[in-house]
């Protein structure tokens, strides 16, 4: 995809918005994700992004640029191209058919009576 | 003194809190007066990081890359405040302020070393810059945590944790462009040629320091030497580049006689306030 111009908005790029940048092409630095974790305890949460031209330096663009401001207590940084995304088109197959089933939620059933600590 | 800072309970609307650290203002605030040998000290130390991060903020919109953009300006950010803290302390002994110290003393008042006055040049030449006076920062600083004087022992434990990543940030470069390409490495090792000479300047036992090395106060420039050029030559044979066999450049005393530069850096430093004293914004 060495013709996908990265920078292009995701409506002009073919291939339903899947940007890929050619890693072969070291003019630009490939692109990660950033996973800060605030605190002890809490899950990292995606941050945002970054260009960087290896694991070691994307760790510490991360570090300057999404934890000035005393956010975090971990990073995590994954190349971008490594994740594997759901389609923003299939929204209604993936997302909207749990829609309406009750049944898959706790409170739908009714509480025995005998069974304590429920 | 104060280590109080009083942000703790000050939670922003995100949840994210300052973080309790020394200030520059904990230490005007404190009732820690230095002595005029000290003040002295003090100065040449925050001179050096002033310049420097003079010459870092040049870098912003300028660097390779939007990111580094970013982490240049941190560490000129960081340098700056390691200056307020020093320059601060320093004013305590002749009731002048950081901003007395800073905009209104003259080109020969000013006690920086000339590595920190050498011009940017190329992302190489400022790395190289970099590297040398974040390997001999953090030696000083280490030292300097355990000084007599526990306005500078804070000053120095504070600034420690900042010029650990400055040095970090300084030896990742280098090592990647010292095995990065036939450009990157010839750029790289340029760079190191260049402020090079500049590093025997570092290690002068100028005044006020041998006296208030004697009481424990100062650090001997000279003590420092050998555990910095041990480690940049570890750090730089490593890269694959070669150790510069040049000898320190002519006039290492700190006086600003010999430096081009120093001039040129206090012009467009101290302008707006010379040209507005007291502007507030």
């Amino acid at each position: 995809m060495a013709e996908t111009d990265p920078h292009a908005p995701a409506d002009q790029i073919p291939d339903g918005g899947v940007v890929t940048e050619d890693p072969a092409d070291h003019s630009v630095w490939p692109l990660w994700e950033v996973f800060v974790r605030s605190s002890r305890g809490l899950s990292h949460v995606h941050a945002g992004s970054l260009h960087a031209p290896d694991p070691a330096m994307a760790l510490r663009n991360a570090r300057d640029l999404y934890t000035r401001r005393n956010e975090g207590t971990s990073i995590w940084v994954v190349p971008a191209a490594e994740i594997t995304a759901s389609d923003p088109d299939s929204k209604g197959g993936y997302f909207e058919s749990s829609k309406g089933k009750s049944y898959r939620h706790a409170t739908y059933y009714t509480q025995s009576e005998g069974v304590p600590h429920l | 003194m104060s280590h109080s800072g009083g942000f703790t309970s000050q939670d922003s609307a995100t949840k994210i809190s300052v973080g309790d650290a020394i200030t520059p203002e904990d230490v005007s605030a404190s009732s820690a007066v230095a002595s005029d040998e000290t003040a002295r000290y003090a100065l040449l130390l925050g001179d050096d990081c002033l310049i420097l991060a003079q010459r870092l903020g040049h870098w912003i919109s300028r660097a390779p890359e939007l990111e580094e953009d970013i982490a240049l300006g941190n560490i000129a950010l960081d340098l700056l405040g390691h200056a307020r803290f020093f320059l601060t302390y320093a004013g305590s002994a002749w009731g002048k302020t950081e901003d007395d110290l800073a905009y209104f003393r003259s080109e020969e008042e000013f006690r920086s070393c000339r590595l920190v006055e050498q011009e940017n040049g190329d992302f190489g030449r400022t790395i190289a810059r970099q590297l040398l006076f974040s390997f001999y920062t953090h030696e000083l600083y280490q030292r300097l945590v355990r000084s007599a004087d526990t306005t500078l022992a804070a000053i120095a434990d504070k600034a420690l944790k900042e010029v650990d990543y400055h040095q970090d940030h300084a030896a990742q470069w280098l090592l990647r462009l010292g095995g990065g390409t036939d450009e990157s490495k010839r750029r790289m090792q340029e760079g190191l040629e260049s402020v090079w000479p500049y590093l025997e300047e570092l290690f002068a036992d100028v005044e006020p320091t041998p006296t208030l090395a004697e009481q424990e106060v100062a650090v001997l420039p000279s003590s420092l030497r050998d555990a910095v050029l041990t480690r940049l030559s570890s750090i730089i044979e490593e890269s694959g580049l070669e150790v510069p066999a040049s000898k320190g450049a002519f006039g290492a005393d700190r006086s600003g006689r010999f430096s081009e530069n120093r001039g040129f850096i206090l012009a467009e430093m101290q302008v707006l306030a010379r040209q507005h004293p007291g502007a507030t914004w």
